[in-house]
Formats: C-alpha cells, sequence, structure tokens
C-alpha cells in the first residue's frame, strides 16, 4: 500500500512543484494519474520509489517511511519505469541490462537465467537477446525498460508515460499486460496524457493541476466531466465527445467504452423506430 | 498538380540489412492535408526524410527509384535549396531550436536565404501572429514549455514560406488540449493559404478528420492510399494494427447491428453526433 499525507515538495530552484498532495493506494488498485504539462505528475511518482523525498509530509511504502529507508531497499517492492528509456538503459545487450538488478539483488545465476527468458518473453523481445539497447527503436527500448523491472517481480509497478510512440498493437498489448499483472494482484500506477487508452482500461483516475489533486475517482466519471478535463487541458475521450454532444436525457453522461455506447445506442435507436 | 511524387522508391540505411521502405510510389497533390500512419517502424520518418532531400543527401545510404518535389529532383537538388519549398517539423523541437530568442530562431532559415532585413521584419511578425507566439517573441526558447516550443518549431518553418510542411508527430510530447490547438492552427493554414500539408501520426482520433487523404505504411511498402473515409471504413486497415477513431469504429459497429444511418462514414465525434441525432428524429 502506498500512502501519501499533505506532501509538499520544491526543488532548488525554489519551484513548489507539490502542495499538499494526500493520496492512498491499495494494494492490487490500477490508477492513472493525469493533468496537464508541469502539474506535478512526475514528481508525485518519484516520491513512491524515494527517488525524491517530501520537503513536508509523509511517503510510505507499506508502512515504511521514504525517508527512513534507501531508494535500493525500496526498489526491490517498486518498480520504476521512466518516461525516456535513455535515462534508464546504459548496458551493452538487453540480457547484461535485464540481468543487472537481479545481480544487485543477490539472485541465484539459474534464477537470473530462467528471469531474463520470462521477461524477454513477454515484452516479444526474445530475438534481441544479445542485442545493445541502443540499436533497438524507441518504442523496442520502452520495452526493454520494462522488461528490466518487470524481471525483479515488484509488488508496485510505475509506468511514466508508457504509451507515448507505441503504436495502436502495442498499446494493446500494454493494456492487457497491466491487467494481467493487476489480476495477480500487483499494483499499477501510470503518468499519462492518453486519453483514449484511459478510456480503454477504465482504471481509478487521479488528475492533478499545479501541484494538486483537483479529482479522485472512476475514470469513467472523471473523463466524462468537461469542465474539469478543459482546466486540466485535457479532452474527452472521442466516445465521452458523442455522449455530451448528443444531449438525450435518458442517456447516461458517463460512458467512456465503445462497447457500452453501442448497447446503449442500439437499444435507443431500435425503441425509436418502434414508436 | 502533385507537389510531391515518388516513384518506386527503395531506400536502406548504410550498413542496414534490408531497405526501410521498398517500392514506394505515392503522389501528393497541391492544397491537400495528407496524413502518413503505420505500425512502428513501418518507414513513415523514412519517407518523409526523402521529401526535402534528408535522404540520401544527408543520411547517405542507397537509394533507388525517383522522387519529385516541388518539380525538382530532391535527392539531388541542394537540401538548403529544397528547404524554401519544403518545412520539415521534426517530433522534438528540442532538437530543432537553438536560438537564444524566439525570434532569432523563426529568423534563421530567412537569414540564410539572404532576405533582406525589412522583408525578414515583416515575416517573423507574420508567423509569430500565425502561430500565436508574439508576446513570446524575445523570450529563449529553452524557458518556454513544450507547447510553446512546438509553435515556436512550425513558425520557424512557416516563416520560410514553403509550399509544403512536413510534420513527423508533432506533438507527441504535448497534452491533449495543446495538440488539439496545433492542429487546428495548421489546419487553417491548409485551407485558408492552400498550403500543402504532410502529416504523420498514430493517433487519428485526434487528426483523421482534417485529413482529405490518407496513406497507411506497413513493414516499409504503402498498403492503403486514398480517401480518408473509404480507406478507414475498411476491415484490413484495423487488421495492419492502426488505430481507428472511436466515432468510425462506433460507426461500423452500429452498422453491423443493421443501424443504418444512412451517411458517410463519420471520422469525428462530431459527426457521428450529428447522424445520430437525425437517426432520432424519427
Amino acid at each position: 500500500m502506498l500512502t501519501v499525507e499533505d506532501v509538499h515538495f520544491s526543488y532548488q530552484s525554489g519551484v513548489e512543484a507539490l502542495k499538499g498532495v494526500s493520496l492512498i493506494v491499495k494494494n492490487g488498485e490500477f490508477v492513472a494519474i493525469m493533468g496537464q504539462n508541469g502539474a506535478g505528475k512526475t514528481t508525485l511518482v518519484k516520491h513512491f520509489n524515494g527517488l525524491l523525498k517530501p520537503t513536508r509530509g509523509k511517503v510510505r511504502v507499506d508502512d515504511v517511511e521514504t525517508t527512513k529507508t534507501s531508494v535500493a531497499s525500496l526498489a526491490r517492492n517498486v518498480g520504476f519505469v521512466f518516461q525516456n528509456p535513455d535515462h534508464q538503459l546504459f548496458s551493452e545487450t538487453v540480457e547484461e541490462e535485464i540481468a543487472f538488478a537481479l545481480k544487485n539483488f543477490g539472485y541465484a545465476p539459474e534464477v537470473i537465467e530462467n528471469r531474463i527468458t520470462w521477461a524477454l518473453n513477454l515484452l516479444g523481445l526474445t530475438q534481441y537477446r544479445k542485442t545493445s539497447p541502443f540499436m533497438l527503436s524507441g518504442g523496442e527500448r520502452k520495452r526493454v525498460a520494462l522488461a528490466s523491472v518487470l524481471a525483479w517481480d515488484p509488488k508496485i509497478l510505475i509506468l511514466d508515460e508508457p504509451t507515448i510512440g507505441q503504436d495502436h498493437q502495442q498499446k494493446e498489448n500494454l493494456r492487457q499486460f497491466i491487467m494481467q499483472m493487476q489480476s495477480q494482484g500487483r499494483t499499477i500506477v501510470i503518468v499519462t496524457h492518453d486519453v483514449e487508452f484511459v478510456a480503454e482500461c477504465n482504471p481509478r483516475v487521479v488528475l492533478m493541476r499545479e501541484g494538486k489533486i483537483v479529482a479522485d475517482g472512476e475514470g469513467k466519471d472523471i473523463l466524462t466531466d468537461p469542465a474539469l478535463l478543459e482546466v486540466s487541458s485535457i479532452v474527452l475521450p472521442q466516445i465521452a465527445q458523442i455522449f455530451t454532444q448528443l444531449q438525450v436525457p435518458s442517456l447516461p453522461k458517463n460512458v467512456i467504452d465503445i462497447y457500452e455506447a453501442k448497447t446503449l445506442l442500439l437499444r435507443l435507436l431500435q425503441r425509436r423506430q418502434r414508436l | 498538380m502533385a507537389v510531391i511524387e515518388t516513384k518506386s522508391l527503395t531506400y536502406t540505411y548504410p550498413g542496414a540489412a534490408k531497405p526501410s521502405i521498398s517500392d514506394v510510389s505515392m503522389k501528393v497533390e497541391k492544397g491537400e492535408f495528407v496524413l502518413i500512419t503505420g505500425p512502428s517502424g513501418c518507414g513513415k520518418t523514412t519517407l518523409c526524410r526523402t521529401f526535402n532531400g534528408l535522404i540520401p543527401q544527408f543520411y547517405q545510404g542507397e537509394l533507388k527509384g525517383e522522387i519529385t518535389v516541388a518539380d525538382l529532383d530532391a535527392a539531388k537538388h541542394p537540401t538548403y535549396e529544397m528547404a524554401k519549398h519544403v518545412g520539415l517539423v521534426f517530433q522534438n523541437p528540442e532538437n530543432q531550436l537553438f536560438a537564444l530568442s524566439v525570434e532569432k530562431d523563426v529568423a534563421f532559415g530567412l537569414e540564410n536565404l539572404g532576405f533582406d532585413r525589412q522583408e525578414m521584419r515583416k515575416r517573423v511578425d507574420w508567423a509569430l501572429n500565425l502561430a500565436g507566439i508574439y508576446d513570446l517573441r524575445e523570450r529563449s526558447p529553452h524557458e518556454m514549455s513544450g507547447g510553446q516550443q512546438q509553435r515556436v518549431a512550425i513558425a520557424s518553418v512557416l516563416a520560410m514560406q514553403p509550399e509544403i510542411i512536413v510534420l513527423d508527430e508533432p506533438t507527441s510530447f504535448l497534452d491533449p488540449l495543446s495538440a488539439q490547438k496545433i492542429f487546428e492552427v495548421i489546419h487553417d493554414f491548409n485551407k485558408k493559404l492552400g498550403l500543402t500539408v504532410v502529416l504523420v501520426e498514430h493517433r487519428l482520433d485526434l487528426t483523421a478528420k482534417y485529413a482529405d487523404h490518407i496513406i497507411i505504411m506497413d513493414q516499409g511498402t504503402i498498403r492503403f492510399d486514398g480517401a480518408t473515409r473509404e480507406v478507414l471504413s475498411k476491415e484490413e486497415t484495423r487488421l495492419i494494427g492502426v488505430g481507428i477513431p472511436k466515432a468510425t469504429l462506433l460507426y461500423e459497429m452500429l452498422k453491423k447491428e443493421g443501424v443504418n444511418l444512412n451517411s458517410v462514414t463519420p471520422l469525428s465525434s462530431e459527426e457521428l453526433a450529428k447522424m445520430l441525432k437525425e437517426a432520432m428524429k424519427f
């Protein structure tokens, strides 16, 4: 469980990036943190594995305060995948990249071998085992970064902008992967601008603006609130746009799922045709 | 009249085992808004780099076939000359901006082309106004937000008044509302100034409604090339893994259930909402 209690954070430049944030993420939850550029999203999640420590307030991971432990020991439970994979990758081969953390955690060689094979297979990277990460495309490097974190099986997984530069199929793979992780009881926190991706996953959404949380709830309720989204520089997902524009009182407003939209519209159109 | 035309274009990067694009033949007509899309690694960025001669003149490698842009052979005509005709906006604005102030960045290309001071001033102000960043002209591009930087990159290209503007995922780092505003500005230029636009994008939910013409690439070749509505309503397009706009998908799903909306395939939520409202009147 992640517990954030009235956290304030100022960078050395004096910019106050977090202005009193409180949040609880329970085990097994899937949370998307959204908001415009500069809202404090990345700053907040960097507190979850102790990369940043609050200027005021407390962050606890399973009852351990992040100020009272090291990033290295937190890492065992909290895996962090950066927005830009180049900030993370450094090894000469994909295999070594994945082995690095496992060796540091002191796993036996045969366990390391198994974990590498498992992670490569999961992310469709087996063919690149001996390749340098820097020879791969941007999307592939992003998957190597993810594989290197997954390999040690952290309980909490934090993904910063995982869909940037990914095509439709890769996003679908990512969605299924997140669902699978969640069904195994892992906690997943993503930072994203990608409204269509969030609409497809329908996680809990935490909306941030100017260093504060301005909304927290189900994706389908937050992503269908035009006034709230506009001040956060987010547009409604396309399905929500259609339902807002229809202005039919008997239709619910909080629809973001295409299959739900189809069912509701069919029912309505068939009823009209019978009249 | 075609302003970009390729004939059997095949290109291999230096040291690569196989070509990144093969046997690509396509045309862009003057004043069109063309969207190029396809799965990662399909060759879209590579194709765009041939439009102003960066391929093969900067990247080297092996180019076969023909590429004609604004009646010039882009493979042979010097890149700085091509820049008068074709403006390229890259994925990451930081790769493009370097001057100490916004107006110096926007003026840079004009200085290189040897414009006199008065004409330069006029064009810089014009481009800054169009991109909505006139008030930021004395700021340093590096202290600005991603959205503002993207506008500077677009203004720098517009100041040259090229006939063709090529944009490679120009908003991938922006929040959705800023991205939408940028696409609206570009669409405006296309409609009001007759600028030919080539846009590379994955996110068709945001962009399909602006495009007259769409080209879908896969594994270095062109799979579909035609009117946006026709191409996006094909089942095969979806199977390649192209992210069809949700409004288009929902329309197709309803059609399969026997709902006849008696209209052309919608590309935006506005279009589909309008059709549904009509259908509900009866």
